[in-house]
């Protein structure tokens, strides 16, 4: 019997990130418009695993996800070990149109989770010519802290462990058994301090509410899809941006704050409709 | 409801096996109706009702009535399915020495929904 492997490929790639070098673990599967997958703050690339094994997708779709610097397979820059890491908007966006000039895009669709539902945002005021449409999963325009975040980095407390029981009431009840602890084991595997750092952006730096009614969305289409049991990101907030923008939004039932992992086949059928009016552009 | 708590997480080998290093009393606490519950290597050894006049526990867990009865049920309303839901919402407030709740979240968190496996609700 021949190996029986999955339609998705895993590479690495070298290339300058913000003024230092880094190397970086970038996966693939299917072909076409290109479409590059951004995970939740940390997170990693895995969350994708579902999309990047559907052939309703991969058909027409070139999907692409890359693992961020400290994230998943990809490394931290050389000297990490002395300085928090802290995610600020102006670093995510710059890290994404380099990565995406790294790979050669031509004006790609960007699909972002969570703090990636919230830099397409920020794709959309700051370079809305470079994308041909953005997808923004779990997006609001903000969200306040609403626990003492030094818990998730400290010595006397277990990280992975804290990071996932953080995470774990934004999935669905309703979800797999198996898909909701996979999608906590990858919490359970990040870096120290990796998940607080992405929260600096999601909870402080990234708060969008001034600008987002700047952004056109005639210049670069946006669409807005939330699982309706995410209390992170919320209903009403995606809600409240897709009408300041007019861009349409649909409320996922059975799903929470990571749709495309904690139930990938009902998260397709939700975002193949999306991916039809993209072709269609 | 809170009496089923000791049977369902007593119950779920795995779940013991997750706060085998767990030894504390919290409290669960609904309007006025105050109670401890005892964990000793993950097991529920005791659950006292108050009142109490000098009751020690590491942590509370404090929310009214109508709010616990939503979020026992075997699949709670949206907004009510997790204790982090709750405090987002400021329907419920943890207070006291968090390091035994935080540092063992994902076990805490199935022992304070165990009532909702008295009812139908989905597989955890």
């Amino acid at each position: 019997m021949s190996p029986r492997f999955e339609p998705v490929g895993g590479r690495y790639l070298h290339l300058e990130l913000l003024g230092k070098p880094h190397r970086l673990y970038v996966e693939e599967a299917g072909q076409g418009i290109p479409l590059l997958c951004l995970h939740t703050a940390g997170s990693d690339t895995r969350q994708y695993r579902g999309v990047m094994n559907d052939a309703r997708v991969t058909g027409d779709f070139r999907i692409i996800a890359f693992d961020m610097p400290w994230h998943g397979k990809s490394s931290p820059p050389a000297g990490w070990q002395d300085a928090d890491y802290r995610l600020s908007s102006r670093d995510y966006v710059r890290m994404i149109v380099e990565i995406a000039d790294a790979l050669e895009l031509d004006r790609p669709v960007v699909m972002g989770c969570s703090i990636g539902g919230r830099i397409v945002l920020h794709l959309a005021h700051e370079q809305p010519d470079r994308f041909r449409a953005l997808i923004g999963l779990e997006t609001a325009a903000f969200t306040e802290p609403y626990y003492d975040l030094s818990w998730l980095n400290r010595p006397d407390v277990h990280g992975g462990m804290v990071c996932a029981g953080v995470v774990s009431g934004l999935i669905a009840p309703t979800a797999p058994v198996a898909e909701r602890w996979e999608t906590l084991w990858h919490y359970m595997q990040s870096g120290p301090g990796v998940f607080k750092g992405d929260l600096h952006f999601y909870m402080i730096d990234g708060d969008i509410r001034p600008k987002v009614g700047e952004i056109d969305i005639g210049r670069c289409p946006m669409f807005f899809l939330t699982g309706e049991y995410d209390y992170s990101c919320t209903a009403e907030g995606t809600l409240a941006v897709a009408e300041k923008l007019g861009a349409p939004a649909t409320i996922m039932k059975g799903l929470g704050h990571f749709p495309m992992s904690e139930d990938p086949e009902k998260f397709v059928s939700y975002l193949l409709p999306v991916l039809d009016k993209i072709r269609a552009l | 409801m809170i009496d089923s708590i000791a049977r369902h997480v007593n119950a779920d080998e795995g779940l013991v096996r997750r706060g085998r290093f767990v030894d504390t009393t919290f409290m669960i606490a609904m309007d006025d109706a105050d109670y401890l519950i005892r964990i000793e290597h993950g097991r529920v050894a005791a659950i006292t009702p108050g009142p109490f006049i000098t009751p020690d526990y590491s942590f509370a867990l404090r929310a009214s009535r109508s709010v616990w009865e939503k979020f026992w049920q075997p699949l709670p309303p949206i907004g009510f399915t997790d204790v982090f839901a709750l405090v987002k919402q400021k329907l419920m407030r943890v207070e006291g020495d968090l390091h035994p709740f935080m540092s063992n979240l994902l076990y805490f968190k199935d022992v304070i929904a165990a009532p909702r496996k008295g009812g139908k609700g989905p597989e955890r």
